[in-house]
């Protein structure tokens, strides 16, 4: 980056000179630093992470866009401490591009370089981060996705020595008694994950539910292995953490499940779509030339159409929807619930609030960024030009120009390592952002499980009073004819069998309702408290790093000030 | 940047009432006149002075930056040791050229260019500056375009044997293909020294400037920052919201003092970077007159010598071109004699002006980094005052 418009000999001089301005660096008294101490584990440890990161995000497919969830790459950021909540249809938000700065030329270089962190820089969360779990504090559930590893398909395999895929080794450690110990292991294929979410999203209908991470085949395909399942694991572990973060599913089945028991995963009620359709498909005619009960039966109704088996009742929920927007009349049962509406109107318009701040700072982390790098190139040329000056000075004054230029110069690399410290720091805060826009997408999630089912309810009431306007015409013709009549008393019996059945499913419809409805509104109270809390922490995080770095970059230039003051003009 | 304006003369506030000769000049008041493709700068030169050959304590005239490119090329013809202070450079870019940053950034430029002049023990005397700084509006633009006409009409004998000396003797007559260059080991380091530092400085100048726009690109993304933080304030409501709004107002304010100081770092660091690379590059001229000097004082040295053998040769004929020829002889050896004096004086005075060269340049870039550093030190500040005054209340936030 430095030398590159410079002829060859000039690039020796650089790297001869960017070692003596390390060296230069080292002999300073401002900082003291020894470079094989390395005190500040959290950095490193981030460092490390991000090392992992940063060569993860190379590959070219990597959209930088915020608002496109649905085909997004799995999360990249770095590592988070907060509780992003984030669901809807399996897909998390794309990372903001400025995850990659952290990575620089700099830190690339020498392992030394970072360690040689101020060792009284400050760490944010633990000084004045609020507790924001409302339960007992102790509690904890460590989840670390390590090890992958390769391996073969045994059974089904036709070619042979085809068909692998990769495990991750799931290690939890926990203190909380429902898992009946306190350390354990498991060995897991992103199969699993897929179903452990898929399962999680029918159990928990009206929950903000943290989304799975994507399946990215194309990006399997075209990355290089390594790097694709590196990212994926550091996907899979962050997935998992927000899962442990949630107060109600950290203590699901599903998820003790999956992290204490090997082998595989049981499949979940609904599966994959192609045996779902086809199902479906095969009910169909039956359904309609009435063979089978064209009735959706009470258990099926707690589950939503989209997902199951029954082409039918998506047909007919299909038409209530349209009926709901387009038809005259009011629907039977609409979402009266006010207060809901409007905290819905809020949610969407914080959503959108959270993105423009989110795409704001990351433009500000670039700029940020920038002036480090910039800082640095400019220190680097002037130390070049002392080095200059001194070797071919014929007149002392320009030893003393060297003298003040090599002042200058050593302040601007110290100030530009602030910088890129400084903004290592403030991406760790400003992205509680990207998080919530991560939990939005939960959110979503959340709304829709109430929409359909309001949706199911709404068509069963449509389904009832059809039933029974149907009965009422059968009595009064069969009325008619004295005696009665038998073949249409039968089918008046068999219509009141498939009204009750119905009127079941309905009370059955409208408690899971009412269920997903509470679980909303339960989420949007926590989310509400969490947010405050979260959002709290950011502003304090990041203003208190802007105010430390501040202050050690005035140091540096306020000396370098003090040592020039001789050529202070009086303006 | 006002480096120069108090070093002309021997610092005398032109207002004391005294026997020290003093000689000071200000550029000021740009003003656009013209039209369209013609518009143009002028600016205000006030000169207050002391010096004899001048026309009273305080003369003001009207100038634009071709009169200045005139005096310049007038003061490099004449004064060919010297390193005549260099200008700043035409715009290329044409709707940069009215811009208000960049018409202040030449204004000062053009002044410490006259300053520069006016306070050099040599420079000082030139007949030149005395007419740029004193001659009617008319006949400075008489002077500006009949520059290339004044040349030629000059009579010299010798400047014409100088002008057939280039043309004539060839370097089939002398043998070689190559120009003839000095060998003076000293003096080659210095012409490394100069051709190296130029790149070198050029570099610093480039980082400097990308530094100013990185000064302006952090300014917006702040700008930026702040409203949305306003906006998300505005959403969230009570106590959050009020802490979001705040930030965001601390942000926008921080963008401005961002921007102010882009400004100075323009006009205090990278102007004199700049500055200083011009000044290397008028020094590089020089050396190309000390390099034409030198050819010629050769090349008469020796069409003096081949005039010589000639005479000696016709005398020993006893020719009747004896006459034609010694005359020849004494006008060549007349003609050698000067451009050896010529020369020697470019040397010495080349010698003189490194050393102040360089002193020079010790005090400006001293100036400038100064001045760097300290605005440097008060951005920071600015940004930690600012932020710091959030955190009592939202620490107030936390608690409540």
């Amino acid at each position: 980056m430095m030398g590159s418009e410079n002829p060859g000999f000039e690039e020796a001089h650089l790297f001869a000179s960017r070692e003596e301005m390390e060296s230069l660096v080292l002999d300073d008294p401002l900082t003291t630093h020894h470079p094989n101490n390395n005190n500040n584990n959290s950095y490193s440890s981030f460092r490390s992470a991000n090392s992992s990161i940063s060569e993860s995000t190379r590959h070219p497919l990597s959209p930088p866009v915020l608002s496109n969830p649905a085909d997004s790459d799995p999360l990249l950021s770095p590592p988070v401490y907060r509780n992003p909540n984030a669901s809807d249809n399996n897909s998390y938000i794309e990372p903001p591009s400025y995850a990659d700065v952290i990575f620089s030329p700099f830190d690339d270089n020498s392992a030394n370089e970072i360690n040689r962190i101020d060792s009284t820089s400050k760490d944010p969360d633990s000084s004045l981060s609020l507790s924001r779990s409302s339960s007992s504090s102790s509690d904890y559930i460590k989840i670390t996705v390590s090890n992958p590893k390769k391996e073969q398909e045994t059974a089904n395999s036709l070619v042979p020595g085809g068909n692998t895929y990769y495990t991750y080794l799931i290690t939890t450690r926990t203190n909380i008694p429902d898992f009946g110990s306190s350390e354990f292991s498991v060995r897991r294929r992103f199969r699993d994950v897929v179903t452990l979410s898929d399962r999680l999203a029918e159990a928990y209908r009206g929950f903000f539910i943290p989304p799975r991470p994507d399946k990215n085949v194309v990006e399997s395909q075209v990355m290089q292995k390594q790097e694709f399942v590196e990212q994926r694991r550091v996907a899979l572990e962050k997935y998992l953490r927000r899962l442990a973060e949630h107060p109600i599913i950290r203590l699901s089945d599903e998820l003790k499940v999956f992290l204490q028991v090997e082998g595989r995963l049981p499949l979940s009620l609904s599966t994959d779509v192609a045996s779902r359709m086809l199902d479906g498909a095969v009910k169909l005619p039956k359904q309609l030339f009435g063979e089978s009960t064209a009735v959706v039966a009470p258990h099926e109704v707690v589950q939503p159409a989209k997902g199951g088996r029954d082409l039918l009742r998506l047909f007919k929920e299909l038409r209530q929807s349209v009926a709901n927007d387009w038809g005259g009349s009011k629907p039977p049962v609409v979402e009266e619930d006010k207060v809901f509406m409007e905290k819905k109107e809020r949610i969407h318009d914080l959503e959108q609030q959270i993105s423009n701040a989110s795409q704001q700072a990351e433009a500000l982390v670039k700029a940020q960024q920038d002036m480090g790098e910039t800082m640095g190139e400019l220190g680097l040329a002037f130390i070049k030009l002392t080095k200059f000056e001194n070797e071919e000075a014929m007149y002392n004054s320009q030893r003393v120009r060297a003298a003040d230029m090599k002042c200058l110069a050593t302040a601007a690399v110290k100030a530009s390592r602030f910088y890129r410290e400084l903004n290592a720091q403030t991406v760790k805060h400003l992205d509680t952002l990207h998080e919530y826009l991560g939990i939005m997408l939960a959110v979503h999630g959340a709304f829709a499980d109430r929409t359909s089912a309001l949706l199911t309810v709404q068509t069963l009431l449509s389904e009832l009073s059809t039933l029974h306007s149907r009965a009422e015409k059968l009595e009064a013709a069969s009325s008619k004819i004295f005696g009665g009549d038998k073949s249409r008393n039968h089918k008046i019996e068999e219509l009141k069998e498939t009204i009750r059945v119905t009127e079941d499913s309905k009370n059955v419809a409208i408690r899971e309702y009412e269920r997903i409805k509470e679980n909303n509104r339960c989420e949007l109270e926590r989310l509400d408290k969490e947010r405050r809390v979260d959002f709290l922490n950011m502003l304090k995080g990041f203003v208190v790093n802007q105010v430390g770095y501040a202050e050690k970059i005035s140091d540096v230039w306020t000396k370098v000030a003090e040592e020039t003051s001789g050529y202070a003009r009086d303006s | 940047m006002e480096q120069q304006r108090s070093v002309s003369g021997l610092s005398q506030s032109p207002r004391s009432p005294s026997s020290q000769p003093y000689l000071s000049v200000s550029v000021t008041d740009p003003v656009k006149l013209g039209n369209g493709v013609q518009a143009y700068i002028s600016y205000r030169v006030i000169t207050k002075t002391n010096f004899p050959d001048y026309q009273g304590p305080e003369k003001i005239v009207i100038r634009r930056y071709s009169d200045f490119i005139w005096l310049r090329d007038r003061l490099f013809d004449k004064y060919k040791g010297i390193f005549i202070p260099p200008l700043p450079e035409k715009s290329a870019v044409e709707k940069f050229r009215f811009s208000a940053e960049f018409i202040e950034m030449r204004r000062q430029a053009l002044d410490v260019f006259v300053n520069r002049i006016a306070s050099h023990n040599l420079l000082q005397q030139s007949e030149d500056l005395r007419t740029f700084l004193q001659a009617d509006e008319e006949t400075m633009e008489r002077l500006r375009s009949y520059e290339t006409g004044i040349f030629k009409k000059k009579p010299a004998d010798l400047m014409q044997i100088f002008k057939d000396v280039q043309s004539k003797v060839s370097d089939v007559v002398l043998g070689k293909e190559k120009p003839v260059e000095e060998s003076n080991p000293e003096y080659e380091k210095l012409k490394h020294y100069v051709f190296e530092l130029e790149n070198h400085l050029a570099e610093a100048q480039k980082h400097a400037y990308r530094l100013v726009k990185r000064h302006r690109e952090l300014g917006q993304s702040l700008s930026d920052f702040g409203k949305a933080a306003k906006l998300l304030g505005a959403c969230e409501g009570q106590a959050l919201g009020k802490a979001f709004s705040d930030l965001g107002a601390k942000s926008e304010a921080l963008s401005i003092k961002l921007q102010k100081e882009a400004h100075q770092l323009l006009m205090s660091f990278e102007e004199p970077l700049k500055d200083y690379v011009r000044a290397v590059q008028s020094i590089k001229a020089t050396i190309g007159e000390r390099a034409n000097a030198f050819r010629q004082q050769c090349e008469l040295a020796e069409t003096m010598k081949l005039k010589e053998i000639n005479l000696d040769k016709l005398m020993l004929t006893r020719s009747d071109r004896v006459g034609e020829a010694e005359h020849e002889y004494k006008e060549f050896k007349a003609a050698s004699e000067e451009a050896t004096r010529r020369f020697e004086t470019i040397v010495r005075q080349m010698n003189e002006e490194i050393v102040r060269f360089q002193e020079q340049k010790t005090q400006d870039m001293g100036i400038a980094f100064h001045e760097f550093a300290k605005g440097q030190a008060r951005l920071a500040n600015n940004v930690a005052d600012a932020w710091r005054s959030l955190l009592p209340k939202l620490e107030a936030c936390s608690s409540a």
